[in-house]
């Protein structure tokens, strides 16, 4: 069983933007809204130096740290290019206009 | 005979009607789609696009592929895709009809027109033959057994990977540079290779006896087994082969053999047609055959009695081809030709005639233990053959002086040890030794691109070695040549390279300052409009172009470009400064750097209020409030809004302060106001989205105590007035400022501030401050505009100031007052649903 949170709609994100959700207990979670309109969400630190996600430059679907410019994919939360990391990614759906996320101890539960 | 003539070419009208529209132009017919014939297309497209309709005919499945590095595919160095030259939209952007696995086979003159396996007929106003070469098998027994195969197309790799696979012994017959390379492949792919040669030495037709001996050795250190002066007798084996059996009786078991003894020119299809064929189908200077009607070229043909297998000789004559069916008459006068290969690694280069003989003396250095030998022939006292194995730095040296024929008597001494001591230079500076290559001199032996060719690329806006290949093809092959390449973009641009290739990002094959000027141009409105408009390569750019966009939009647009938030960098957009810690620091504008008691108290409200850890005094004459959170950061703001103070932009690329000592008010020194003027340049200048990071200083004195000969722009107050000083770093390179000019009153100081703002924000690439930019354009060019010329000074102050029009809102007051008020706030969670 997993809990999906509700946490608002699409027009709440900033097309390549992103906004966060902080849930009691949990790391704060960045929720990133591409320029074609998807829903990526993860754990809002870099796997560098935990930099901010949520604060950075979303282009295609990755996003620049706005510390030291690591580009993170959105969809694995793995460091490209010569950077090495990997980010905590969180579930995430779109539903009757509404983007829900995945509480990632669940997830982890399911898994 | 004529009714039948007629019927086919209906039959073949009607096969190529679906060009949909009626084409009266000649017809180029192409018979082989491999790197000579596509070349001669592409030469002839580059001097006259539309003038013919082709066709191109190729036996094998695939477009034209670089032939010579099969070796790597077969090493498993490359992939096909990358050894692709001319890729299916080469094919279709030019409307060239491209027919794959149909060779032609025959060719009617009378007609005009050529038949393929598949019975395809068509008709041609011009035919061009460059059928290449083919392999040369030798006429053993067993020849035709499954498992002997060449090295001459990519079906051979395939089946030489398909056999390595299962491991086993593998002969290659040949020692020649093919041969070699498929042993060297073959080896890497888990094979035990043999390599048997006819000759005494291994290449002997590139190289001389000593260094086919030193290549040999090093074969051999590899694992090859190599057997020179050895002649196959036979091929043995039941229904598929199984060794190979020598004349002196030896026998070699083998799964695999492949024959690589040599090529020879593919005339059957000429001579069938009845074009004069002596080696090689026989051509005129433009590439000629006996019939004005059809050409040939490359590996095929023989010109003033040579034929040449190598690929340098071949771009030639596909240039005197082109120009001969353009009517442009300056005719192929044979090449003079050069080696310059990697076998298994080694480097290996040969040019000219170094057999020996009369008259002919050599010069040779040998380095037995580096594995290194040179030898160049001299004939009196010009270069006419050079051999380099191990160390092939100054093989395009030796080409250029032997093609020159110049005397070399004066540096004989040292004609030995290379370009860099004979030159007297004595350092191996590798970009000196390109630069004192003349404009002739081969740069990529693969394309036959000469040092003039690449440097007029580079000098049309080649600015990068990608673009440099894409443009004239240099060092688009095997690739040996990319250091020359690379040291020719470094001469050639000068500094410019350095901060490595000018392309704005990865994602635009355009420069900077072409973005800018075709912005302007073609009156670009928005980010995806550059984006479209330039053929961006990524959906929506990355985090180097997109800032650097939105502010050449916002210059370029002031009052009009609606700034894109999510294009600017997390401290722009947040207008603080982001800590390592993800809180921001807050600094107020404290202009030029005066306050007071209201002001520090809001200052020391805040820093209670919000528990700042932290402020600190900065290098700018200000305060900065550590540690604020995000969310506060618009509660902060107010409260310092409520206080008179507006934000400091400490963040931005933009003006930061302007720093002022106490000047003539309060110091005994001071000649003039410098902390009124200060207020002033920070009252007119502040607010303004620049390039980089602009710092502006006014000292009351030549002492200079507003340190302001370090600064982007800065004033020092004299008896008589203002120095003006530009292009000042206090960071990792500190520069001193240049002197731009002297001016007499204040307004004058200000004047001349605010056109060279201007001219800063306009010209200077994003991310360059003024010091680098005004090294790169001169002091003369910033003289020449703000000093020199009234009017233009008067017109970049006048749109500075009506861009300042648009930019003097403070940015806190307006988030404050609660304007993308999401960027400061976490999304609520609503509900949870279970499932």
């Amino acid at each position: 069983m997993i809990d999906w949170i509700d946490i608002g709609t699409l027009a709440d994100i900033p097309q390549r933007g992103a906004r966060t959700v902080k849930l009691e207990g949990e790391k704060e979670i960045a929720v990133f809204r591409t320029g074609d309109d998807q829903i990526f969400a993860l754990i809002n630190e870099c796997p560098h130096k935990k930099g901010p996600l949520s604060q950075g430059i979303v282009h295609g679907h990755a996003v620049a740290c706005p510390l030291h410019n690591w580009n993170i994919a959105l969809k694995t939360g793995e460091a490209q290019g010569e950077d090495k990391g990997c980010t905590p990614t969180i579930a995430v759906k779109q539903e009757h206009g509404r983007i829900l996320i995945a509480r990632p101890e669940t997830l982890q539960a399911a898994a | 005979m004529d009714f039948q003539l007629r019927d086919e070419r209906q039959a073949e009208g009607l096969e190529e009607t679906p060009a949909t529209f009626a084409d009266s132009r000649e017809h180029l017919v192409v018979v082989g789609n491999g790197m000579a014939g596509c070349r001669a297309v592409e030469e002839l497209l580059a001097r006259d696009g539309g003038r013919y309709r082709v066709t191109i005919f190729g036996a094998e499945p695939h477009v034209n592929y670089n032939r010579i590095m099969l070796s790597p595919v077969l090493a498993g160095e490359k992939t096909f895709d990358e050894i692709v030259i001319n890729p299916r939209a080469w094919y279709d952007d030019n409307a060239i009809d491209l027919i794959v696995s149909d060779p032609v086979t025959a060719i009617d003159r009378v007609s005009q027109s050529v038949t393929a396996q598949s019975g395809r007929k068509v008709r041609y106003d011009r035919l061009l033959i460059a059928t290449g070469s083919d392999p040369f098998i030798i006429p053993v027994p067993g020849k035709d057994l499954p498992g002997v195969i060449t090295f001459r197309d990519m079906k051979d790799v395939d089946t030489m990977l398909a056999v390595a696979g299962a491991g086993g012994d593998a002969v290659v017959i040949g020692g020649g540079l093919l041969g070699l390379e498929a042993a060297h492949g073959l080896t890497l792919r888990g094979m035990k290779v043999t390599v048997i040669h006819l000759m005494d030495t291994l290449m002997e037709r590139q190289l001389d006896e000593a260094a086919g001996w030193l290549l040999k050795s090093a074969l051999e250190a590899r694992g090859q087994t190599i057997l020179t002066g050895a002649n196959t007798a036979e091929i043995y084996g039941d229904g598929k082969v199984e060794g190979v059996r020598l004349k002196d009786g030896r026998e070699i078991p083998a799964s695999l053999v492949v024959m690589a003894v040599g090529i020879r020119p593919a005339t059957a299809l000429a001579l069938e047609a009845g074009l004069t064929v002596n080696r090689g189908i026989v051509v005129d200077d433009h590439m000629v055959t006996s019939d004005p009607r059809v050409l040939a070229v490359g590996e095929c043909v023989e010109h003033d009695g040579n034929v040449y297998g190598l690929v340098a000789p071949l771009w030639d004559m596909c240039r005197s081809l082109a120009d001969g069916l353009t009517e442009r008459h300056t005719g192929y006068k044979g090449s003079v030709t050069s080696t310059k290969l990697k076998v298994a690694g080694l480097d290996v280069f040969s040019a000219g005639d170094f057999s020996g003989g009369d008259g002919c003396e050599d010069i040779v250095l040998r380095d037995a233990s580096r594995g290194i030998y040179k030898r160049v022939v001299i004939k009196d006292d010009r270069v006419i053959g050079a051999v380099l194995y191990g160390d092939t730095a100054d093989g395009g040296w030796y080409f250029d002086l032997l093609k020159k024929g110049e005397s070399i008597a004066d540096i004989r001494d040292l004609l030995i040890f290379g370009q860099a001591f004979a030159s007297g230079g004595g350092a191996l500076d590798p970009k000196a030794a390109v630069a004192a290559l003349s404009d002739d001199a081969e740069i990529c032996g693969c394309n036959g691109v000469t040092k003039g060719q690449v440097v007029a690329s580079i000098n049309g806006g080649a600015c990068s070695l990608d673009t440099v290949r894409a443009t004239c093809k240099a060092s688009a092959s095997c690739g040996s040549c990319t250091g020359l390449v690379e040291s020719l973009l470094a001469l050639t641009l000068g500094e410019e390279v350095k901060s490595g290739p000018k392309t704005m990002c990865k994602c635009t094959s355009f420069t900077h300052d072409d973005v800018r000027r075709e912005i302007v141009a073609q009156g670009m409105r928005s980010i995806p409009d550059v984006m479209q408009r330039l053929h961006w390569s990524t959906p929506d750019g990355c985090s180097s172009c997109r800032p650097a966009l939105n502010y050449y939009l916002l210059c370029a647009l002031p009052g009009e470009y609606v700034d894109d938030q999510q294009s600017r960098f997390v401290n722009e957009r947040m207008h603080a400064n982001i800590q390592k810690d993800g809180t921001y620091s807050v600094v107020p504008r404290m202009w030029g750097g005066l306050t007071n008691p209201r002001e520090l108290r809001a200052i020391a409200d805040v820093v209670e209020k919000y528990n700042a850890p932290m402020v600190k005094v900065t290098g700018g004459q200000r305060l900065d409030i550590f540690g604020i959170k995000g969310e506060d950061l618009p509660a902060v703001w107010a409260d310092l809004n409520a206080a008179g103070m507006v934000s400091g932009h400490a963040y931005g690329k933009s003006l930061r302060t302007v720093k002022t000592c106490v000047g003539s008010d309060w110091c005994r020194f001071g000649t003039q106001d410098s902390t009124g003027l200060g207020v002033k340049i920070e009252r007119m200048t502040w607010g303004s989205w620049m390039p980089h990071k602009f710092k502006i200083a006014a000292s009351g004195c030549p002492r200079n105590c507003a340190e302001a000969t370090i600064k982007d722009f800065g004033v020092v107050c004299v008896d008589s007035g203002y120095e003006l000083h530009i292009g000042g770093n206090g960071g990792i390179h500190v520069r001193v400022t240049d002197l731009l000019c002297k001016v007499a009153t204040e307004q004058e100081a200000l004047d001349y501030c605010a056109a060279f703002t201007q001219l800063y924000r306009e010209e200077a690439r994003y991310l360059e401050r003024t010091a680098p930019w005004v090294e790169r354009v001169g002091l003369d060019y910033v003289k020449s505009r703000i000093v020199e010329d009234d009017v233009g000074r008067e017109a970049l102050r006048g749109r500075f100031l009506y861009s300042q029009s648009f930019s003097q809102d403070d940015p806190w007051a307006e988030r404050a007052a609660g304007s993308h008020a999401q960027l400061h706030q976490p999304l609520a969670p609503l509900a949870i649903a279970a499932e």
